[in-house]
């Protein structure tokens, strides 16, 4: 896997609004939305818990269509999903009937690639997120933190244009998160693809993104679009230099601000709420 | 012997209640001969009643085992069966029939299944007939098989097909129903279409809730069967049994019960089997 050929990835989102729910239940979960990301750049959608940042990035991956305004890929009007926008869940979405490398090919065999190349290609990208060896296994034998390992590489072996995240690391630990973002980072210094990735961990967008749009509570809104300049590579040691400190004491302030006085449900970029329960539950 | 399955236990029976879990690595052997020893004297104590109360033709007010024949009456029944040269052909016969209902069965059962549980417009041409059928149960067809179906051994397996479709329709239904939406959803994301996201995610994804379908469904079919055939059967393992009780040959009755017993179970197993041969993961996840 080599950079180079990945596609550019602008995407511009124009006066999106969003409404989900069935019937009586339906609400606006995002109001006049409008930013533009350039390609390669690397953007945490913050916000408190149901304010629509996972909305947006439904709408972003084709499954949620807005009810008004657009949202285009380098030019071209989002439809509908494809493997140019790939999408990480908090939960994994790995088949559990699949081997971790048949997981990973997974979008090649649906564009056709030979046996032979997309089980070379995968187990390319499996060293690449640090997962050589484990091609055998099946998803229930791995860690949380590995399967997200595995999900991220199913979605960049499609090369795509725009990676979306949707708290693609929540569900894991303090230290295996930490590791997560590290990871991601130096995947995506090789990669650089455009990142979306929503969160509600403010050190976490101010360690990874070049950039964070902070959006406020029900109705979704921008209310501040915040540039980075950290120096690339960053190390843990970042999180508790002052600048850094300061920059969080500031997000939390817009953050209280654009909070609702009654806690949201968190909403998924499919557009129901987030189921709860064994279930969904991702252990070890 | 006509128990309806009810939709409740279609949906939730286990299929693997009665067999023991299987038994970790270390120190397993011991514990697996012990349950094998325990599962032996449950039978061999079980026997022993039946021989007390059969040789004592016992009363005992509502049940009377006076004409009740011994364990060794029914030993020699069988062993009469087997040297008559007769057995294989009641066996024959009977196996046959529930292949070809089975088979049939999990061919209409699996295709309808899949597509009800997947389009809105399918299930809302389909699923009311269906849902009135499905409480008759496959006895009650009998008369409108025979009327149906010039041959009676096609009317037969008829019977046996109607036993097992409701059983393998409404589990495969279930499981379609049930594919977590967000595989669906990351499927497209990856470029699949609508024929592979059949192929790759709804089968694959249905496919346990399908397997309990097919052992259920294979053990209404023995039962659908042996009704069948003892009114219209001229061979088969159901017809054998009673024939025996209309020859008064009462040992025979229970060489034809018992043989039904382990054919239903052997069938049941040769599932099981199958299903955790076709999906090796399940194994892996129970194991967590």
């Amino acid at each position: 896997m080599t950079g180079a050929s990945i596609a550019a990835g602008r995407v511009e989102i124009e006066r999106v609004h969003i409404e989900v729910g069935a019937g009586a239940d339906r609400f606006e979960a995002l109001h006049d939305v409008s930013a533009t990301i350039e390609p390669g750049q690397f953007v945490c959608l913050l916000g408190p818990s149901g304010c629509g940042k996972s909305t947006l990035l439904g709408a972003l991956a084709g499954h949620l269509p807005p009810a008004r305004g657009t949202v285009r890929v380098d030019g071209v009007p989002v439809d509908g999903p494809h493997p140019d926008r790939g999408l990480v869940f908090q939960q994994h979405t790995l088949f559990p009937w699949q081997r971790v490398i048949d997981n990973v090919a997974y979008g090649l065999k649906m564009k056709g690639v030979t046996r032979a190349e997309r089980r070379a290609q995968a187990e390319a990208m499996l060293g690449q997120v640090g997962l050589a060896g484990f091609e055998r296994r099946y998803p229930a034998q791995l860690s949380g933190g590995m399967q997200q390992r595995v999900e991220i590489a199913r979605v960049l072996i499609n090369r795509p244009r725009v990676l979306l995240m949707d708290e693609p690391f929540g569900a894991l630990d303090a230290l295996t998160r930490a590791r997560m973002q590290q990871l991601l980072l130096e995947v995506w210094a090789r990669v650089r693809t455009t990142v979306v990735f929503v969160t509600h961990d403010i050190d976490e967008a101010l360690f990874l993104a070049d950039r964070i749009l902070v959006m406020s509570a029900r109705p979704g809104r921008l209310i501040e679009d915040l540039p980075l300049d950290f120096a690339r590579p960053r190390s843990p040691a970042l999180v508790t230099s002052a600048p850094f400190v300061a920059l969080k004491r500031h997000c939390l302030e817009l953050l209280h601000r654009g909070e609702a006085e009654v806690p949201l449900p968190r909403v998924t970029p499919l557009g129901a709420p987030a189921e709860t329960g064994a279930a969904m539950a991702v252990s070890t | 012997m006509n128990a309806v399955i009810s939709p409740a236990a279609v949906d939730s029976a286990g299929i693997d209640t009665d067999t023991p879990p299987a038994s970790g690595r270390a120190g397993g052997a011991r514990r697996h001969a012990s349950a094998w020893l325990a599962q032996g004297l449950s039978v061999a104590g079980f026997v022993l009643l039946w021989h007390a109360l059969a040789a004592t033709h016992a009363r005992l007010g509502l049940v009377t085992f006076e004409n009740v024949p011994t364990p060794l009456a029914a030993l020699e029944a069988g062993r009469e069966l087997v040297a008559g040269g007769k057995l294989g052909r009641h066996l024959g016969y009977s196996l046959w029939r529930v292949a070809a209902g089975f088979l049939a069965a999990a061919a209409a059962g699996i295709g309808l299944g899949l597509l009800i549980g997947r389009f809105a417009s399918v299930r809302r041409a389909l699923l009311p007939p269906l849902e009135l059928m499905r409480p008759v149960p496959a006895v009650a067809w009998i008369p409108l098989a025979i009327l149906m179906f010039p041959s009676g051994e096609l009317s037969m397996v008829f019977i046996t097909f109607v036993g097992a479709l409701f059983p393998v329709l409404l589990n495969t239904i279930h499981g379609v129903e049930g594919v977590d939406r967000r595989l669906i959803a990351a499927a497209r994301s990856l470029g699949t279409g609508r024929w592979q996201m059949f192929v790759q995610v709804i089968v694959p994804a249905a496919l346990p809730s399908i397997a309990t379908g097919l052992a259920i469904g294979m053990g209404t079919c023995w039962f659908c069967l042996v009704s069948a055939e003892m009114i219209s059967g001229q061979f088969g393992i159901g017809y054998y049994t009673w024939e025996s009780y209309t020859l008064q040959n009462y040992g025979g009755i229970i060489v034809g019960m018992l043989a039904i017993g382990l054919l239903g179970m052997g069938s049941s197993a040769l599932i099981r089997l199958a299903a955790r041969a076709a999906m090796p993961w399940t194994a892996m996840e129970a194991s967590r």
